[in-house]
């Protein structure tokens, strides 16, 4: 909800939620869910910035193994969407195929395909013959291919928002528009702070600011090494049914899916952005030369008009993980930001392992490999 | 210093007149227009102008008309023309373009943008049908192609168009089946003192309507159809218990402005109420809160199209005072007093033909809004209750309201002022559809190509 009317923030709650992309507002949730009392505040929409404007992979694959694990309980949470927001957000299990235009790529497909083997998940490694035959509308420029069955993709428009929306049936004080103009300790827990003067106390502070998360660390003394990434994406007219699959590309230079209305949508390269004023840019000159990828890839679509092209602001961490797991400093402060690029299809897990995290301590996700630990040594030992 | 690099997007009444002035100072303006001849949509020319007398084409616009496209034929050599062209981004001092089947870029230190306006909808059950058309169409269908959108046609609508478009149907030989206005005679009345600010153009206006009334066309006022239907021989315009029968329809209820380049190039905009749209922020000297950016014409705010040349050359002075080149400020202060008067008559026709706001909020479940993704009224409710959009961006996120061909130029205000009636907010409180690259669609394999006479985007697309 808008806080338009600036109405009095609760005094004291058990949580406070920075930050209303899709994780936030998962994590909101399911701490409402569990009778706490929950505030979350999201600087202007729920899920108007990486969760929204993001390309709208639901993939597993060519993920490095430390997102594994939590990619998996992502998956297994997509299909139950309706049930948990109401709504399906366009979730379509098509595959996902990733595509190699040299030897030298496919032999990284194989790698990955082994790795993958050893967490259970199996991907079919194709030639480019097999993969032209079973897909003709593929371009000359494929080399060969994996193809993920379990993959798909959604709409990002929907997945944040409508998490948000179930977020306030459970409970949760949703404050859009409400920029935290401070977090600081107070006693055991927390005090937020409003650029207006109001604020609430919490027992516990989660961190799911998105690009602004190394912002919101640093206010109690934490670094992170956090950029800003601001994906181009375009989109075409709505057009008969080319391909069904998302596709991505090795080094992730382009990647496309056609939208259960027929657009075609691909991404590629970065835009511009200014986070200060929340504003987000695609550029011509990436766009121009997404548009020649595209056509590289599948030329059917040459004829298609380009009807709409936009960015938004993600946050990007220096080995390309996100940072998640409890504060090494901070007792009762919580991170999950720094997706760097791919966090839309974790955003409902996250959710869930803050939950857990917060409420039993613990979770049975192996989030090891994200954990802030790898970035800030030195602040352990002053915690 | 090097020579500036002036842009003018759009080749109407505005921007002629801002390239009138800009080559009376010795400047060389580039001069961009999406049309094959220069004169916008008002004074819009066949594709062989010498075939069809003016007093034929623009009936009481003739002189107008001519005016216009003598005065581009005599700076023609001055300045840098280029038709056929589209403007579909304007991002770090440039704008982007689509001509000749590629893009390029075009540098500019200073951009006008005088990109007029589009007709404003009703999104009245059956106004996608086949044979219904807006009321800009259908006199650009008789000013450039020479042709009746049909030859039993009503018109439905409101605002000065709707009599003008009505009249030159059936002087042009159409049997005008009704002409059923959304104004009331009421606010007519009561507003129409302030159409002494012009008084010749008023009288004519009467004059128009007492012509369709001889012509024994019927003429309604306070009434908006409730649907238009598809009958066995053609269409039917539906109100109450009446039918009339026609096989097309003009249909209109006043002009937006066209806003898309002014939001890109950073000119922040704001709710006109008394037009219920969007228009970019700018004095009536054309400058905007952009540096570098004026904006001119129809596409700064519906004042008409005496107004824009008015304003076209109002802004182009502005220009070069900016430039810091002498200007003679009787010539701008006499510029904006005409300025002025126009904008007291338009205030005027507002009130006489005001925005249908009741019968917006009021229409059926069935009702396409948005025709590209056919998003119809009952959508736009479900999308409410379930996501609660905050705003017409959020309305088009979730429920893909504006989200097609067109970004929402013919549903923009409409689906905003169902989103209002629905929430209760305020339609200035929903926010305008921010534009986004291209603002008209593109071919994706022209993209790959670079249009002539411009800056490849990509250095390597240069091949």
């Amino acid at each position: 909800m808008i806080d338009a009317d600036k109405k009095p923030l609760p005094q004291h709650v058990d949580a406070v939620v920075i930050g209303g992309g899709t994780a936030g507002c998962a994590a909101a949730m399911h701490l409402a869910n569990a009778g706490k009392r929950v505030v979350l505040f999201e600087q202007r929409l729920a899920g108007a910035q990486a969760s929204g404007q993001n390309y709208g992979g639901v993939r597993q694959q060519g993920r490095c193994p430390e997102e594994l694990p939590i990619s998996f309980r992502a998956r297994r949470i997509w299909d139950r969407l309706p049930e948990i927001v109401g709504h399906d957000c366009g979730f379509r299990p098509s595959g996902h195929i990733k595509l190699a235009r040299t030897a030298e790529e496919f032999a990284g497909l194989e790698a990955w395909a082994e790795m993958a083997r050893g967490f259970g998940l199996n991907v079919a490694i194709l030639s480019g013959n097999v993969l032209r035959a079973e897909h003709n509308y593929l371009g000359s420029w494929v080399y060969g291919g994996s193809y993920c069955a379990t993959d798909g993709h959604a709409n990002p428009r929907l997945v944040g928002p409508l998490f948000a929306r179930a977020a306030e049936r459970a409970g949760v004080d949703l404050r859009e528009c409400c920029p935290v103009a401070k977090l600081e300790r107070d006693g055991a827990g927390f005090r937020v702070s409003l650029a207006d003067g109001r604020s609430t106390r919490a027992d516990v502070a989660i961190n799911t600011a998105g690009a602004w998360g190394a912002d919101i660390a640093a206010q109690l003394g934490e670094t992170y090494d956090e950029h800003v990434l601001s994906p181009n994406m375009i989109v075409t007219e709505p057009a008969a049914p080319i391909f069904a699959a998302s596709f991505g590309v090795c080094g992730g230079d382009i990647y496309f899916r056609q939208t259960p209305r027929g657009n075609v949508l691909f991404g590629g390269g970065r835009g511009i952005s200014d986070k200060s004023r929340l504003w987000a840019r695609p550029l011509a000159t990436v766009s121009v030369q997404a548009a020649a990828k595209m056509i590289g890839f599948i030329p059917a679509v040459a004829h298609l008009a380009v009807i709409r092209s936009w960015s938004g602001i993600d946050g990007s961490m220096p080995d390309d993980r996100p940072v998640l797991g409890p504060s090494p400093s901070v007792p009762g402060l919580f991170h999950a930001f720094g997706f760097s690029g791919h966090g839309f299809q974790l955003g409902p897990a996250v959710g869930e392992v803050l939950a857990d995290l917060v409420l039993a301590g613990h979770t049975e996700t192996d989030i090891s490999g994200l954990s802030p630990l790898r970035f800030t040594p030195s602040t352990i030992g002053a915690a | 210093m090097s020579a500036p690099a002036i842009v003018i997007v759009g080749a109407g009444p505005a921007g002629v007149r801002a390239a009138e002035v800009l080559a009376g100072a010795g400047l060389r303006p580039i001069l961009l227009d999406e049309g094959d001849r220069c004169g916008g949509q008002i004074y819009r020319q066949p594709p062989d102008p010498r075939k069809r007398p003016y007093a034929k084409l623009y009936g009481t616009e003739a002189e107008r008309a001519r005016a216009l496209h003598e005065t581009f034929s005599r700076i023609a050599p001055e300045i840098d023309y280029r038709p056929r062209t589209l403007v579909w981004d304007v991002a770090g001092g440039q704008v982007m373009v689509h001509a000749g089947g590629g893009v390029g870029r075009i540098p500019y230190s200073h951009l006008l943008l005088a990109t007029g306006a589009t007709d404003r909808t009703l999104p009245l059950p059956g106004w996608t049908l086949p044979g219904v058309y807006t009321l800009g169409g259908a006199q650009i269908a008789l000013k450039a192609q020479d042709c009746l959108i049909g030859k039993r046609v009503a018109f439905v609508g409101t605002g000065p168009l709707l009599y003008l478009v009505a009249v030159q149907y059936a002087r042009a030989g159409a049997e005008v089946a009704a002409v059923i206005d959304s104004g009331t005679r009421a606010a007519q009345v009561a507003n129409a003192l302030g159409l002494l600010a012009q008084p010749k153009v008023a009288l004519r206006g009467l004059g128009f309507v007492a012509e369709l009334k001889r012509r024994g066309v019927p003429v309604l006022k306070g009434a908006i159809p409730e649907a238009i239907e598809q009958t066995a021989d053609g269409l039917a315009v539906k109100l109450g218990a009446r039918r009339f029968a026609c096989d097309a329809v003009g249909l209109g209820y006043g002009l937006r402005a066209e806003t898309q380049l002014a939001d890109l190039a950073g000119v922040p905009r704001r709710f006109d109420a008394a037009q219920q749209t969007w228009v970019p922020e700018s004095g009536a000297d054309g400058r905007t809160p952009a540096a570098g950016v004026y904006v001119a014409g129809d596409g700064a705010g519906i004042l008409g199209a005496d107004a824009a040349e008015l304003r076209g050359a109002r802004a182009a002075f502005a220009l070069l005072e900016d430039l810091g080149k002498p200007v003679d400020a009787a010539k701008t202060k006499t510029l904006e007093a005409g300025i002025a008067r126009w904008a007291r008559f338009r205030a005027a026709i507002d009130g006489m033909f005001p925005v249908p706001a009741a019968a917006l909020a009021a229409l059926p479940d069935d009702a396409v809004v948005c025709r590209c993704e056919r998003i119809t009224v009952a959508d736009i409710r479900r999308v409410a209750a379930l996501a609660k959009p905050e705003d017409v961006n959020r309305l088009k996120a979730f429920g893909r309201a504006g989200m097609g061909r067109c970004q929402g130029r013919f549903c923009g205000e409409n689906a905003q002022a169902i989103l209002a009636a629905i929430t209760g907010a305020a339609p200035s409180a929903l926010g305008a559809h921010r534009a986004q690259a291209p603002i008209k669609p593109i071919p994706l394999d022209d993209m790959t190509r670079v249009a002539p006479n411009t800056d490849p985007i990509v250095e390597e697309a240069a091949q």
